[in-house]
């Protein structure tokens, strides 16, 4: 068991910690082999009763975090080191047997996918699914749970009729709500949205918000939510953390992040949001996000950087600690910022970013 | 071209078992070519001898040496199964291109015909135009007939990869590009198609040589043509299971059975080679 | 429910369609033959010397109607319906004076009972296997029973049933080579009939079966093997649905549906391989009574079973098709 000895976890406030979390893909197929490296050392923690926002580009691993931490992992995609703690384990989430794994699911972890047509099952009824997914939770007989989930749709403001309903029948955005009525009628811990609100319309987007924001604070859940919407992060999200590249590259209070960004590549991400009266044309970042199959040495944002010093072509920056509640990985935003190993540890317990 | 071929043969086992076994089936059937007697001479040889060094497959009730009969018969079949899949893929090609690119209307009445041969039973049908034409039904006229019968299945198939090509971004761009639609359909869905058509080549083949061999064995075919069903039917006739002439039986069935198995290797090795998601499959598994 | 009814009414043009091409394309092959049938069959029954004049004039005129040797071809085209409507093929010749329709008759529940129980049977197993296989694609086991079911699926229906009837009733004689039932037996509902005619059956079906699941196990593998990484599955999953429900429910139902369409595309080829293994195993099903039509150069019996074929094929499919949208709660509102 890797019982983490020592650690700096504070029971009552942290839900979620990743250290040194790396996740890679590798694919063996007519004699070539690829190794693509998705996620690339994370260390970050989620407090207790907050929404942890994470913004980045598509295809800088967003994706693949939220799968290492909700032990989602199917070859080729592997977890070839660092850690998955939660509070309600008490433990490293893949040194648990597979059966107590599915044992939180749901009842203490649980999730809300992008809206589209597909999350629900096609062939069975909205009420079906609740049973299947939250039934054996409950630990209730069969006409006392349809009872309360009942009361829980009337709490989300949602018709009982739609129980009956089949996923075809309801609109995309009645669709989304059914999900965030289904991830937390056990009142789970750890809620994870993954572009929960990214294929609705505008208007529905609102509401869908509105819903996950009222939920989450009625239920006291934490939650991590990814859009690439750094908008919806303005809006819902407490603190915020930039991936580029299958790294975090800046991390802060929502609010800290946006007024004072000290990333350039962050920088440029709210300098390229739109602002009313603003006529300025925007300037696009040179290049295009690197290949994570072979990713550029050093700072992985060098070569598209107009800060890029000599030291950022060699050294890949530590996520260190610049202002209160504030991480950033930039040699250019501090002195104080060090190197760090950029390759994959051989004892993943020898090496910790985390300060 | 080689290079694929050379990657299927090294990672494919399907193909390479598929491979080896048709090469093996096609050099019998080349042999005939050397055969020392006339396909259809009877009583030439010792009858009714078991496999030996001088009759490796022995002899039957008839009077031919059973290695030389199986030569020409495999030839036969496998070039009954050859014209009639040619034949019925230029039919399926056309018919499944034209409904997937004209849709609406023509695709509708097109389908409407399609599903229409896919439900007919082909055997009674088959079985009623033998016992019409009796001795005037060829294995030629066979061919055609079972060709202009048997496009459907694969029409279907070949329309509905025509239909997600044309919703695809490419064919948008060949066509604000100013392509014309034959063009874009012969050099940038061709492509695509071609080995789907490959793949429905062997099962067409196994089909229709299934058919034939089913045909042939009640004696609904023109049995002077030596085919592998005809070779059956000829050992049917003379009770060779009731006498113990088991291996009059035993070479034919284990030759057609090894055709019907290297074709359909080759079928779903080329099937894999196309799906994308199989290839995925592969990757998860080593 | 009106969707569902236009959806039917559709079903029921392309019946009438398939009915219509294929007793049309009936009617064109019997018009090939240069000779003329009718004369030859009647001199043929008038050989055997035992039959009345009146009778042999019946045969005569069914025969003339039936095989058009009319004024012309359209009129004798609608006369050949109007027979066909009436299920009227004359006297059969090979079991004079007995109509054609009542040895249909009594052949056609064989065929169809021994199709319908070894279709059904070989459509749950191969897609049962087939799902499992798609969904533990690492299983051993089912890869080794995945490759014996692909293995003889090409393999035609005659060869396999010859090689269970040597197997079983030559090489270890333990049941029985042909018929339908023992030939000391009474048909009826008597507990030995009954439990004879399951013990004929037992070889027929099993050839069909084995020839059969190939397809379904491999169209159902490749289904599974999409379908598990659809949303509504991954979501499933990572909510701890029990492996068994998810298998079920969300993996092998979606799966499932597909293949009822399958089921519907193939019943001719299955009704195929049911003429030969009946003919191997001496089944009393209409595959061997239209083999047999045809050595005895019974004309109006060969047309009345391609004619009966085609429509109780066709009647197969509309029958699966209309079912369908009742199972697949998706489809009233697309179709």
């Amino acid at each position: 068991m890797t019982q983490i000895s020592g650690s700096p976890l504070d029971e009552n406030s942290y839900v979620l910690e990743t250290r040194a979390l790396r996740a890679y893909y590798r694919m063996k197929y007519f004699g070539i082999d690829r190794e693509v490296r998705a996620v690339d050392g994370i260390s970050m923690h989620v407090r207790k009763n907050e929404i942890y926002g994470i913004a980045g580009e598509s295809s800088c691993g967003k994706t693949t975090f939220i799968k290492a931490i909700a032990a989602a992992i199917r070859p080729p995609l592997e977890i070839v080191a660092g850690h998955v703690n939660y509070n309600f384990i008490n433990n490293d989430l893949y040194a648990l047997p597979s059966k107590e794994r599915s044992a939180i699911r749901w009842r203490h972890l649980s999730y809300i996918l992008q809206g589209s047509m597909n999350v629900l099952n096609p062939v069975r009824r909205i009420h079906k699914t609740f049973e299947d997914f939250a039934f054996r939770h409950m630990h209730m007989g069969r006409s006392e749970f349809e009872q309360e989930v009942k009361r829980h749709l009337e709490r989300l403001r949602l018709p009982a009729e739609i129980l009956r309903a089949y996923p075809h029948e309801l609109s995309g955005g009645m669709r989304q709500r059914v999900c965030i009525a289904l991830a937390t009628l056990c009142k789970p811990e750890f809620i994870i949205a993954d572009e929960p609100t990214t294929a609705l319309d505008v208007v529905v987007q609102k509401d869908v918000l509105a819903m996950i924001r009222e939920t989450q604070s009625e239920f006291g859940s934490s939650m991590i939510f990814v859009t690439h919407d750094l908008a919806v992060h303005a809006n819902i999200t407490d603190r915020l953390g930039i991936m580029y590249a299958g790294r975090l590259v800046e991390e802060g209070r929502t609010a800290d992040v946006f007024s004072n960004p000290m990333h350039p590549y962050t920088a440029h991400l709210i300098a390229s949001l739109p602002r009313i009266g603003d006529i300025h044309p925007r300037n696009a970042l040179t290049g295009s996000p690197p290949s994570l199959a072979d990713p550029p040495k050093g700072c992985r944002f060098h070569p598209r950087c107009p800060l890029a010093m000599e030291i950022c072509r060699h050294e890949n920056p530590a996520l260190t600690t610049l202002a209160e509640d504030h991480r950033v990985a930039c040699f250019a935003a501090s002195a104080t910022v060090q190197p760090t190993s950029d390759e994959k540890p051989q004892h993943p317990e020898a090496l910790e970013t985390v300060r | 071209m080689i290079a694929v071929f050379r990657d299927l043969f090294r990672y494919n086992g399907e193909f390479a078992i598929g491979f080896m076994i048709m090469m093996v089936i096609l050099g019998v059937a080349a042999t005939s070519f050397f055969s020392p007697y006339a396909p259809i001479d009877s009583y030439l040889v010792a009858m009714d001898a078991p496999p030996s060094a001088e009759y490796v497959f022995g002899t039957n009730s008839r009077g031919q040496d059973i290695f030389w009969q199986l030569t020409f018969a495999l030839r036969n079949t496998l070039a009954f199964g050859f014209i009639v899949a040619l034949i019925s893929r230029i039919l399926s090609l056309a018919i499944g291109l034209i409904s997937g690119y004209a849709g609406g209307a023509v695709d509708r009445v097109l389908m409407s015909v399609n599903d229409t041969f896919i439900v007919i039973p082909l055997f009674p049908l088959l079985v009623l135009l033998y016992f019409v034409l009796r001795d005037d039904m060829t294995w030629f006229v066979l061919a055609l007939v079972m060709a202009g019968l048997g496009w459907a299945y694969d029409a279907r198939l070949i329309r509905s990869v025509m239909i997600s090509l044309r919703t695809r971004e490419f064919t948008n761009t060949s066509v604000f590009s100013g392509m014309s639609m034959p063009r874009i359909v012969t050099q940038e869905h061709l492509p695509y198609v071609l080995p789907i058509v490959f793949s429905t080549f062997m099962n067409n083949m196994n089909w229709s040589i299934g058919l034939e061999v089913t045909l042939a064995v009640l004696g609904f075919t023109d049995v002077d043509t030596p085919t592998i069903g005809g070779m059956i039917f000829w050992a049917n006739q003379h009770s060779a299971m009731v006498s113990g002439i088991w291996w009059w039986y035993f070479f034919p069935t284990l030759f057609v059975t090894l055709t019907f198995i290297g074709l359909f290797l080759l079928s779903i090795s080329m099937n894999e080679y196309i799906d994308p998601r199989s290839r995925l499959d592969r990757m998860g598994n080593s | 429910m009106r969707s569902y009814a236009i959806y039917v009414g559709k079903r029921v043009l392309q019946f009438a369609l398939v009915v219509f091409v294929g007793i049309s394309i009936t009617f064109l092959i019997t018009h090939l033959t240069p000779i003329d049938p009718v004369e030859h069959s009647v001199a043929q029954v008038s050989t055997f010397g035992f039959s009345s004049p009146e009778s042999i004039e019946l045969l005569r005129q069914s025969l003339r109607e039936l095989y058009g040797v009319g004024d012309n071809l359209w009129e004798e085209y609608l006369i050949f319906w109007q027979r066909l409507a009436r299920l009227d093929f004359g006297p059969s010749l090979s079991a004079f004076p007995t109509p054609v329709s009542e040895l249909i008759g009594r052949a056609l529940p064989w065929t169809i009972g021994l199709l319908t129980v070894s279709t059904i049977l070989s459509w749950f197993i191969g897609n049962i296997i087939g799902g499992l296989a798609g969904y533990y694609s690492r299983n051993r086991i089912l890869r080794i029973i995945g490759m014996i079911m692909m293995g003889l699926h090409p393999v035609p229906y005659y060869i396999v049933a010859f090689v269970l009837l040597i197997v079983f009733t030559f090489l270890l004689p333990i049941l029985p080579s042909s018929g339908g039932y023992a030939m000391n037996l009474a048909p009826g509902w008597t507990p030995q009939f009954l439990g004879s005619v399951l013990l004929h059956s037992i070889l027929p079906s099993v050839s069909l079966i084995l020839v059969g699941v190939g397809s379904w196990f491999m169209g159902m593998r490749a289904l599974v093997s999409n379908i598990v990484t659809d949303d509504y599955v991954t979501y499933a999953a990572l909510a701890g649905v029990p492996e068994r429900r998810l298998v079920t429910s969300y993996v092998m139902r979606n799966a499932f549906l597909p293949q009822i369409t399958g089921l519907a595309m193939s019943i001719g080829a299955i009704f195929n391989g049911a003429v030969i293994t009946e003919q191997v195993f001496g089944y009393p099903g209409i595959g061997r009574l239209l083999v047999e039509a045809v050595h005895a150069a019974d004309y109006s019996l060969v047309l009345g079973i391609t004619s009966i074929a085609i429509i109780a094929v066709s009647a197969a499919v509309f029958i699966i098709d209309i079912i369908y949208p009742l199972i697949d709660p998706r489809v009233q509102v697309t179709q």
